[in-house]
């Protein structure tokens, strides 16, 4: 299962996307009950395409919370377009979905 | 007189794959990146600007935080950042009081609104500050969130 669920919704011409991604977003400035630090795991960027037009480029640092939650809006899609929505963490690890705009 | 040749062969072979590796666009992709990241780990808001907008220098602008005035958990701190100017870029999100005050940044591309909610984790009660570039040039507004209980340490 994809750990992104996202949603986009066409409205007078603003598609309107709303997605969770499900990730640690480790700061690597905590502790674990053994006083061990637990290393950084955050998301790094998030991509969103429509038929290879670059919609929108998110660069995280380590402050955007667990789970993250991201929204944004443009104008220019079609009903039925499909939205492309990936992410890459600093370990190197990425996921990608599409969704098709309704 | 033979081996001199050779050298010069080889000097203008390694200069031809420099500039064959910025003119493929390989080289500037990875330096950009570098000076994005750079961004995060900054220690001040003026710091931060200047590397991931390359200036710290800005007017106030017509741009609206939407966030809430006092944050029980600093662990999930719900931000929207909104603004009716056109032409807009790139929108940076910054809590001044945080260790690295960068916690985002946005490109946007065309046609794209003014318009990047997400929530962010903020270590003590502290302003948001967002910063948006339209035309080549800055704004920023600021807005107070008081936090109860700390969001970033253990």
């Amino acid at each position: 299962m994809s750990s992104i669920r996202v949603r986009a919704q066409l409205s007078d011409g603003v598609t309107n996307v709303r997605a969770l991604i499900s990730h640690p977003m480790e700061t690597g400035q905590r502790t674990d009950s053994g006083g061990n630090t637990i290393p950084a795991h955050y998301i790094t960027e998030v991509k969103a395409k429509v038929r290879d037009r670059e919609i929108l480029t998110a660069n995280w640092g380590p402050s955007i919370s667990r789970n993250p939650y991201l929204s944004f809006q443009f104008e220019g899609a079609s009903s039925g377009d499909t939205l492309e929505l990936s992410w890459v963490d600093n370990n190197g690890d990425s996921d990608s979905t599409q969704v098709q705009i309704r | 007189m033979n081996s001199k040749r050779r050298v010069f062969l080889k000097g203008t072979l390694a200069a031809g794959t420099v500039g064959v590796a910025v003119g493929a666009g390989l080289l500037t992709p990875s330096t950009v990146l570098a000076s994005a990241r750079e961004g995060f780990e900054a220690g001040s808001v003026s710091d931060a600007l200047k590397s991931v907008m390359g200036s710290d220098s800005h007017d106030s602008g017509d741009i609206t935080i939407s966030a809430p005035e006092l944050a029980e958990n600093g662990a999930v701190v719900p931000i929207t950042v909104e603004s009716s100017l056109t032409g807009v870029t790139d929108i940076a999100i910054l809590a001044a009081a945080n260790n690295n005050p960068l916690t985002s940044s946005y490109k946007l591309g065309e046609g794209t609104k003014a318009y990047v909610a997400t929530r962010i984790k903020m270590g003590d009660s502290s302003d948001i500050v967002a910063v948006l570039k339209a035309n080549g040039q800055l704004y920023s507004s600021s807005r107070e969130v008081k936090v109860t209980i700390g969001g970033c340490g253990g």
